[in-house]
């Protein structure tokens, strides 16, 4: 900066040694960052670049793209992520439906009130704490000696869930992701609900507006896109969970991340050690795309909700 | 009054939101309990409970998960604390940079970063050993984006240029303003990154079970296939535990602020998602 | 909606010569019909936030509601507007009693203290947004949201979105989007409050325009009595829920009724005196007395600055402790010899005379104070 200032040849004298020193203390400034960036390359960014690389690589190095054809051809690596794919889009869906529900609830108590204290804390906790946990949590309730199935069975001798088996198949991952797509929601969302303005409410209303009126042409709108990106968030956020299904379902791999398991834990078939570099490439480009959108309707909400 | 009627009808709905949506996600919680609670012939039993004190391998994980915690805490601080407060100061110019790389991690699913680390850990267990603490190193990672974005709001919150061209002006050195003057200012946002990161490494799993280490998550899992009733009951404990960080969080962040005047658009959330 | 009074645009682009102290035209334009309150009352716990509020507007009148903060009278306003629900009251606008009707059926215009513009709406939009929810015409309402902005100055604005507007700008768009719906009232809720200085002076003389223009009945709630006596036809000052005096600007500030408007309005000395047959003796002078006083015996009076008159005398009354220069005028504070201190307004050039420490001699010009209890 201290370049730009300097007016004229004339005065070199003194803006000359400000001028070098100005450089010298701006490269030093930068070394500052030198640690963090060590760090994280270590431990980010070269297991990024070796995921992206290794991806196209055979077991000697050289490259080849055997991996993504075994990946794209093998019926078996892309329905775990059709299938993965679509418990995203049903969770998302649903935990977005039932979490801003939800959020509103909690968003017209007091801001300062134990109850939102309480639902956003509990959030937090199911949201990213869970885990293997929320796999046992269902165990609890819906497996073979589950609370619910017992219930059932003991007081109305129905048995109307087939013994708790379902929690393992779709249905029940759907069930469970969606446990912990609500609080996460709740979380995402809840901001963008306390930054309407409770304004807008009345001035609608004492223009005419019903309502109805507000939600439709107001209170809807401006939260739409906060509304779509956390959708995207919950939809990256099942994509790329893995414990709890890890910890419901230790047979087979219907989802892309247990493929991942598998192709990490038994790598005996030869030739095909980085086919899980493969599936793992295909994950961070699922979730890059989505994270993109993400970040750009946010963007747009941050204009509206300030 | 039409609004009478109208804010009448809207409470009935919240409150059926809530309850509908409560019973949801507290029916799986109390059948935890029901359930580590079960004796034999259908009587109540804190045998389970006590199991948690009597296994060794998992009092062995839970001393393990909580070191893993508290150094990924130091280490998280070590990290973010001055370089975040250099770039504010000084280098500006690279804070977009940092903010990506801090919030890269949520782009990238643990379950894909165990693949790209597990040759990288090779060389750790070489070099320093096959510790599980050496799971720190990428503990420090994963917590990056939730630690980041609480320091970030921290730093924001005040004005740390002013604040530390006025520390200066009195004569204090570089690491006097961090110490004396940033970090006492921003120590709601350290605690906050400090529990966050608390919660996400006590909770972990996917790294820790893929790299084969013994942390309480992966225990927890083995222990489930053997005796659920104690699995069930030290998750319920974990839970509980967490839930008391977070409310001790709740209570320590002040309000938000109305309008916030940062004018950096928001790429992600104050919380994110786990890739647990 | 019952009333069929329009804005009528035809003025829009005259040139105001209106002078400062006229109310001349306001009902001229028959666009305003009375409203009156009577007997509000609210609480909230146990606080008296209306407590028997009773006041009327007259067709086409601007009346400011003005008072501390939780004095109840953006309490009164959001009653008005139907925002805020009574325990007990009549709210009455053009002889109909709508105390019942919710907010959105009372056709009345609202002005926010900022931030109320709909985000997702350029500037066009959110002026036309009541007349869609009336199921006008697009054509017709784009006309007329047109012209609204232009009445507000803003004409080449219309697509702006309110995060590209300035604050005065917004302010000047929610004026519009109010008076877009024909309102049989308008009400603004300290619209100024949240902009500079300088915005303020200019949007108040604006907004003031813009009332004359349309002469719709407004109610004006504001914390700032400049803004207050600047604008308003009559001026209600408000303490705990109550109104304590409502008059026209000049007439509150010469004639309080009681010690609080004396002394919430403007700057007032209290100064020791004697009641004795309808007139009052401080510091040597008899004055007349203002209705609302004591009859008899000791009082403290209420004594503008600008009534205090200050000349230099070493046998004087008092002292000059700091003199204040302001420009056009100047301040003196003088510690008399029993120790109370009077504040005086002075020329300028009085001002730079009367150092600290000068005795002087006090003396109060024979305008009507009020006296009170001591």
């Amino acid at each position: 900066m201290t370049d730009m200032l300097a007016p004229a040849p004339a005065q070199t004298r003194p803006t000359g040694p400000a001028t070098r020193r100005g450089a010298g203390r701006r490269l030093s400034a930068y070394l500052g960052v030198v640690p963090f960036l060590a760090f994280v390359t270590v431990f980010l960014l070269w297991p990024t670049y070796i995921v992206v690389t290794g991806a196209f690589q055979d077991d000697q190095g050289q490259f080849t793209m055997s991996n993504v054809e075994a990946v794209l051809s093998g019926p078996a690596y892309l329905d775990s992520f059709l299938v993965s794919i679509a418990l995203s889009l049903v969770t998302a869906a649903l935990g977005a439906v039932f979490g801003a529900l939800l959020a509103w609830a909690v968003a017209e108590g007091r801001p300062d009130g134990l109850l939102r204290r309480c639902v956003v804390a509990a959030s937090g906790v199911l949201a990213q704490f869970g885990g293997v946990m929320l796999a046992f949590a269902f165990l609890a309730t819906f497996g073979f000696n589950g609370f619910i199935t017992l219930l059932l069975a003991d007081t109305l001798g129905i048995d109307p869930l087939s013994g708790g088996g379902w929690i393992y198949g779709f249905a029940g991952l759907a069930v469970v992701y969606t446990y912990f797509q609500i609080p996460l929601m709740l979380i995402v969302f809840l901001p963008a609900l306390e930054g309407l303005k409770p304004q807008w409410r009345e001035a609608s209303d004492s223009l005419g507006g019903s309502g109805w009126a507000y939600w439709r042409h107001v209170g809807g709108p401006i939260l739409s896109p906060s509304f779509a990106g956390a959708a995207l968030l919950l939809f990256a956020n099942a994509f790329s969970a893995y414990a709890t299904a890890a910890a419901l379902i230790s047979q087979g791999s219907p989802l892309a991340p247990l493929q991942i398991r598998s192709a990490l834990t038994s790598e005996t078939v030869l030739g095909q050690a980085n086919v899980g570099k493969a599936l793992a490439l295909g994950m961070v480009i699922v979730v890059a795309v989505v994270m993109t959108l993400y970040a750009l309707l946010q963007r747009r909400t941050s204009k509206w909700l300030r | 009054m039409a609004a009478v009627t109208g804010r009448r009808s809207r409470s009935i709905l919240r409150w059926l939101v809530l309850v509908v949506v409560g019973i949801y996600l507290l029916l799986p919680l109390l059948a935890m309990v029901e359930f580590s609670t079960r004796g034999a012939g259908g009587t109540r039993s804190l045998e389970a409970w006590r199991g948690i004190g009597e296994d060794d391998d998992l009092l062995d994980s839970i001393l393990t998960s909580v070191e893993l915690a508290a150094l990924t805490v130091v280490g998280m601080l070590v990290l973010l604390v001055p370089t975040m407060t250099w770039v504010h100061l000084r280098v500006p110019a690279v804070r977009r940079i940092v903010e990506f790389i801090c919030l890269l991690p949520l782009t990238i699913p643990a379950i894909v970063l165990v693949v790209g680390i597990a040759p990288i850990y090779a060389w750790v267990t070489y070099l320093v050993g096959d510790s599980p603490l050496t799971l720190t190193f990428v503990y420090v990672v994963l917590v990056l984006p939730y630690a980041y974005r609480a320091i970030d709001g921290g730093l924001g919150a005040i004005d740390i240029v002013t604040l530390s061209e006025a520390a200066r002006s009195l004569g204090a050195s570089w690491p006097q303003v961090l110490v004396r003057v940033i970090i006492p200012n921003i120590r709601g946002a350290l605690i906050s990154a400090s529990v966050v990161s608390i919660a996400l490494v006590l909770g972990e799993f996917t790294i820790a079970s893929l790299l084969n280490f013994d942390t309480v998550q992966v225990v927890i899992n083995l222990l489930g296939k053997r005796n659920a009733g104690i699995a069930v009951a030290v998750s319920v404990a974990a839970l509980l535990f967490a839930f008391v960080l977070l409310v001790v969080v709740a209570y320590l962040e002040p309000r938000r602020r109305s309008a916030p005047d940062d004018e950096t658009p928001a790429t992600a959330p104050a919380v994110q998602e786990a890739r647990a | 909606m019952t009333s069929p009074n329009k804005v009528t645009n035809k003025v829009t682009n005259k040139v105001q010569t209106d002078s400062p102290a006229a109310t001349s035209e306001p009902p001229a334009l028959g666009g305003g019909v009375e409203v009156r309150l009577v007997d509000l009352r609210r609480t909230y716990g146990t606080v008296h936030a209306l407590d028997g509020l009773s006041l009327d507007l007259q067709p086409g009148e601007l009346v400011a509601l003005l008072g501390p903060s939780g004095c109840g009278k953006t309490t009164a306003l959001r009653a008005l507007a139907g925002l805020e629900e009574l325990d007990s009251g009549t709210v009455m606008v053009d002889g109909k009693d709508i105390t019942r009707v919710s907010a959105h059926r009372r056709n009345m215009g609202m002005v926010f203290q900022a931030y109320s513009l709909f985000p997702n709406m350029t500037a066009r939009d959110n002026v036309a947004y009541g007349l869609r929810l009336r199921k006008t015409a697009a054509a017709a309402r784009r006309k007329r949201a047109d012209e609204l902005l232009e009445l507000v100055g803003l004409g080449t604005h219309a697509t702006r979105y309110p995060h590209q507007l300035s604050g005065g700008q917004q302010q000047r768009v929610a004026l519009a989007r109010a008076l877009a719906i024909a309102p049989q009232v308008l009400l603004l809720d300290e619209p100024l409050s949240a902009l500079d200085a300088k915005v303020r002076a200019q949007l108040r003389d604006e907004i003031r325009r813009v009332q004359r223009e349309v002469g719709t009945t407004t109610l004006f709630v504001t914390h700032d009595q400049e803004e207050a006596l600047a604008m308003a036809d009559r001026v209600g000052v408000m303490s705990a829920g109550q109104l304590q005096q409502i008059a026209p600007p000049a007439e509150l500030y010469e004639r309080p009724r009681t010690a609080f408007v004396a002394e919430f309005v403007g700057l007032t000395n209290r100064v020791p005196g004697t009641v004795d047959d309808g007139r009052v003796r401080v510091l040597g002078t008899d004055l007349p007395l203002l209705e609302g006083s004591v009859t008899t015996g000791a009082a403290t009076v209420l004594v503008r600055p600008e009534a205090v008159e200050v000349a230099p005398d070493d046998d004087g009354n008092g002292r000059v402790v700091a003199p204040t220069y302001l420009g056009s005028l100047g301040r003196v504070e003088i510690r008399m010899h029993d120790d109370s201190v009077v504040l005086a307004q002075v020329t300028s050039h009085q001002a730079t005379e009367l150092t600290p420490g000068t005795p002087v001699r006090v003396t109060v010009r024979p305008t009507p104070v009020l006296a009170i209890a001591p």
